[in-house]
C-alpha cells in the first residue's frame, strides 16, 4: 500500500459533543478503488465518522486528507466538490421532487448555475438539460431497467428499494471518487439488500477508481462486499483487517455480544 | 389527422378556458347585487377545486405543458380585452390594476416562501419601500419614471439585504419572527420620520412616460373619455406578464431546482454542494425587488403613500394569498390575489370582517387542502417535459 494510491487518510480524528466523545482519535487509511466495511454496535461512532468526513460535524482534533489535499475543517460544499458523495441512514431524498430532480441535486457540480444562463439562454439550457437527462437515464437503467420510466414521477411515489436505488444514484451521478454508504440495507429485506449490493458492485465495475466505505449491520453484506473491515466501539477503532479475521477477534466478539474473555 | 393538426386540436379547450376565465372576470367586476357576487365566488371556488379532479383539468394541464407560448399570448390577449371592456370605468380599472400589482408582489413572495422556503412577513413593507422611493424620486428628481419604478425595486432589494444576515443565522419560526419585527419597525420608522411625511405620508406624482401623462383621462373623439387608470392597468399588466415569465423561467431551471433543494433539506443540499446562503439571498432579494417594483407603480397610481398602508396586517394578507393560491404555483397565487383583493370591494358586508374571513379561510385551507387551491405541479423544465 504505497502513498500514491492512498485516497483518504485520517489521523487522530475526534468528534466531541459537549462531554461525550463520539469519535476518539481515529486513524484510518483507504486506498483508491478499495471497499471498506465499517462496522460496530449502535452508537459506536460510524455515522459520526461520515458526518465528520463530509463536513457536517467539525472535528475536535485530528486531520483528514482526501485525494491529495487536506480537507480538515472544510465546509460540506467544498468536500463534495473534492469528490466525496454519500447516502444517509434515513433516506433524505426530496420526496416532492421528481426522481430526475433528485439526481440533479446530486449532479450539482456539473450544473450551470448562472442567473443569465438559466433565465435567458433557454436553448443552451435545453441542450445542457438533454445531456443530463441522458446521463440520468443511463445511470438509472444500470440499477434497474424499469427505473428510467419513473424518472419524471415524484420520488415519494417510489417504493423503499427504488428510493434507495435513487439515493445511491444521486450520490453516484457526479462520479465521486469516494462513495459513503450509510446502512443501505436498513428497512429492506434480504433479497432487496442483495439486489441493491449487486447493483452497486456492478456500477463499481464500470467506475474502477471508485472507493466505497460501507456502514452495515448485515454481516452477510459486509462479508460479501468489503475487502477490509474496520470495527468501531465507543468511538474507537478496536480492530482492522479482512472480514474473517475481524469476526474472529475476541475484542470484536466482546463488543457485539458483551461476553468477556 | 396529421401530427400538427392533432397538436393544434388539444389547444382549443385551453383557449376556451382562458376565454371563460376572462368572461368570469368581466362578470365579477360588473355585477353589483350582493347575492350575485356570492354566487360567482362560490362558483369560482368550486370550479378551482374541481379542476384538478376532472379530465378537463388534465387536458388543460397537458395543453399548457405542451404548448405554453400560444396559450400565454392568448391569456395576455384575453386580459387586455377585459381591461379594454372597462376602459371608461375608473373603479373597475383601479381594481384590475391593484390585482395585477398585488399579483407581482405575491409572485415575489412565491419565490421567497414557495421556492426557497423563506417566509416573509414584511412583504407590504417592501411594497412600501418601493412606494416611498417613487414618492421621493418622482417629487425631487427629474429621473425618468421608468427608472423611478426600477429604483423602487432595487431599493427594496437593497433594504432587504439588511435582513439577510439575521435571516441566515436563524431558521423556521425564528427567521419568520425577524421579518415580523421588520414589518413593525418599518411602519414605526415611517411614522416618526418627518422627512418622509410622518403618519400623513407623502403625495406621489403620477407616472409620465415619453411625454405621456398617466394621470390624464384619454379623450377619444367628442363624447368618449377613457379612464386614466387605463394607462396604469396596461402598464401593470405588462409588469405582471414580465414577472410571471421571470418566475416561470426561474422555476423551470437549475435555479428553481436549487431553491427547492435548499427549502426541502438544507443538510442534504449542503452535502451535495449547494451554497444554502447564496440561494436564500437570491430568492429573498429577487422577491423584494418584485414587491418594491409593484409598490412603486401602485404608489404612483394611487397618488399617495402613508405608513398605514404598509402594516404587518397587510403583509399577512400577502402571505395568506400565497398560501391560499398554492405555495409555489404562480397561477394559483394570481387566482387567490384576485379573490382576496376584489372580494372585499365587491362584497361590502365583509369589508369590516375581511381579516376574520381570510384568516378563517386560511385555516380551512391549511386543514383540508394544505397545498392550496391550486397545488404546485412537478417541475416542467421544457414544453412537453416529462414523457419518458
Amino acid at each position: 500500500m504505497n502513498e500514491a494510491t492512498t485516497l483518504l487518510r485520517c489521523e487522530g480524528l475526534s468528534v466531541r459533543f459537549g462531554g461525550l466523545t463520539a469519535l476518539n482519535g481515529l486513524d484510518l487509511r483507504l486506498h483508491e478503488g478499495e471497499i471498506l466495511g465499517l462496522i460496530g454496535p449502535n452508537g459506536s461512532g460510524k455515522t459520526t465518522f461520515f458526518n465528520a468526513l463530509t463536513g457536517l460535524y467539525r472535528a475536535a482534533s485530528g486531520r483528514v486528507w482526501f485525494a491529495g489535499a487536506e480537507i480538515t475543517g472544510l465546509r460540506p460544499q467544498a468536500i463534495y466538490d473534492a469528490g466525496m458523495a454519500r447516502t444517509f441512514q434515513r433516506s433524505r431524498l426530496c420526496l416532492p421532487l421528481s426522481v430526475f430532480d433528485n439526481l440533479m441535486i446530486g449532479n450539482h457540480r456539473r450544473l450551470s448555475l448562472g442567473l443569465w444562463f438559466n433565465l435567458f439562454r433557454r436553448s443552451r439550457f435545453a441542450q445542457e438539460l438533454q445531456r443530463h437527462v441522458e446521463r440520468a437515464r443511463v445511470l438509472l437503467a444500470a440499477f434497474h431497467p424499469h427505473l428510467p420510466e419513473r424518472m419524471f414521477e415524484p420520488a415519494g411515489a417510489l417504493g423503499m428499494i427504488d428510493r434507495r436505488r435513487v439515493e445511491v444514484c444521486r450520490a453516484l451521478i457526479s462520479e465521486p471518487r469516494l462513495l459513503l454508504l450509510d446502512e443501505p440495507s436498513a428497512g429492506m429485506t434480504h433479497d432487496e439488500t442483495r439486489e441493491l449490493m449487486d447493483d452497486i458492485l456492478a456500477t463499481r465495475g464500470r467506475l474502477p477508481g471508485l472507493s466505497i466505505i460501507l456502514i452495515e449491520h448485515e454481516m452477510g453484506v459486509i462479508e460479501r462486499v468489503s475487502e477490509r473491515c474496520v470495527v468501531l466501539n465507543f468511538g474507537e477503532k478496536i480492530c482492522e483487517g479482512p472480514f474473517a479475521a475481524v469476526v474472529a477477534d475476541p475484542q470484536v466478539q466482546e463488543a457485539y455480544l458483551g461476553v468477556s474473555g | 389527422m396529421n401530427a400538427l393538426a392533432s397538436q393544434r386540436a388539444v389547444l382549443w379547450p385551453a383557449f376556451a378556458a382562458t376565454a371563460a376565465i376572462a368572461g368570469f372576470a368581466y362578470l365579477f367586476l360588473r355585477v353589483e347585487a350582493q347575492w350575485e357576487v356570492v354566487a360567482l365566488t362560490a362558483g369560482a371556488l368550486v370550479a378551482l377545486l374541481a379542476l384538478g379532479r376532472t379530465r378537463l383539468g388534465a387536458a388543460l394541464g397537458a395543453a399548457w405543458s405542451a404548448r405554453p407560448a400560444p396559450l400565454a399570448w392568448g391569456a395576455l390577449l384575453a386580459a387586455s380585452v377585459v381591461v379594454a371592456l372597462f376602459a371608461e370605468d375608473h373603479f373597475a380599472l383601479l381594481m384590475i390594476a391593484t390585482v395585477l400589482l398585488y399579483g407581482v408582489a405575491c409572485l415575489g413572495l412565491t419565490i421567497q416562501f414557495g421556492y426557497a422556503g423563506v417566509v416573509n412577513f414584511s412583504g407590504a413593507a417592501f411594497f412600501g419601500v418601493g412606494g416611498y422611493t417613487a414618492a421621493v424620486l418622482a417629487t425631487h428628481t427629474a429621473l425618468p419614471h421608468l427608472l423611478v419604478v426600477a429604483a423602487g425595486g432595487v431599493l427594496a432589494g437593497a433594504i432587504g439585504s439588511l435582513l439577510v444576515l439575521p435571516l441566515l443565522r436563524t431558521r423556521g419560526h425564528y427567521a419568520a419572527l425577524i421579518t415580523v419585527a421588520f414589518a413593525i419597525l418599518f411602519k414605526t420608522f415611517l411614522e416618526v420620520n418627518d422627512a418622509l411625511g410622518g403618519p400623513q405620508g407623502l403625495k406621489v406624482p403620477g407616472m409620465r412616460m415619453l411625454g405621456w401623462s398617466f394621470n390624464d383621462n384619454i379623450a377619444l373623439g367628442e363624447n368618449t373619455e377613457l379612464s386614466f387608470y387605463l394607462s396604469y392597468a396596461v402598464f401593470s399588466l405588462l409588469l405582471l406578464a414580465g414577472a410571471l415569465l421571470l418566475v416561470r423561467r426561474l422555476e423551470r431551471s437549475w435555479l428553481g431546482l436549487s431553491l427547492d433543494a435548499v427549502r426541502i433539506d438544507e443538510t442534504a443540499a449542503s452535502v451535495f454542494g449547494f451554497e444554502v446562503a447564496r440561494w436564500k439571498i437570491l430568492a429573498f432579494t429577487l422577491g423584494n425587488v418584485l414587491a418594491g417594483t409593484a409598490g412603486a407603480v401602485y404608489a404612483m397610481m394611487t397618488g399617495f403613500v402613508a405608513p398605514a398602508s404598509f402594516t404587518l396586517a397587510e403583509s399577512l394578507i400577502l402571505v395568506s394569498i400565497v398560501i391560499l393560491g398554492g405555495l409555489g404555483n404562480p397561477v394559483g397565487v394570481l387566482a387567490a390575489t384576485a379573490l382576496v383583493v376584489v372580494l372585499p370591494e365587491k362584497l361590502q358586508v365583509i369589508q369590516e370582517y375581511r381579516f376574520l374571513l381570510f384568516s378563517g379561510f386560511v385555516i380551512l385551507v391549511l386543514l383540508f387542502r394544505p397545498e392550496g387551491l391550486l397545488p404546485r405541479k412537478l417541475r416542467q423544465y421544457l414544453p412537453g417535459w416529462g414523457r419518458a
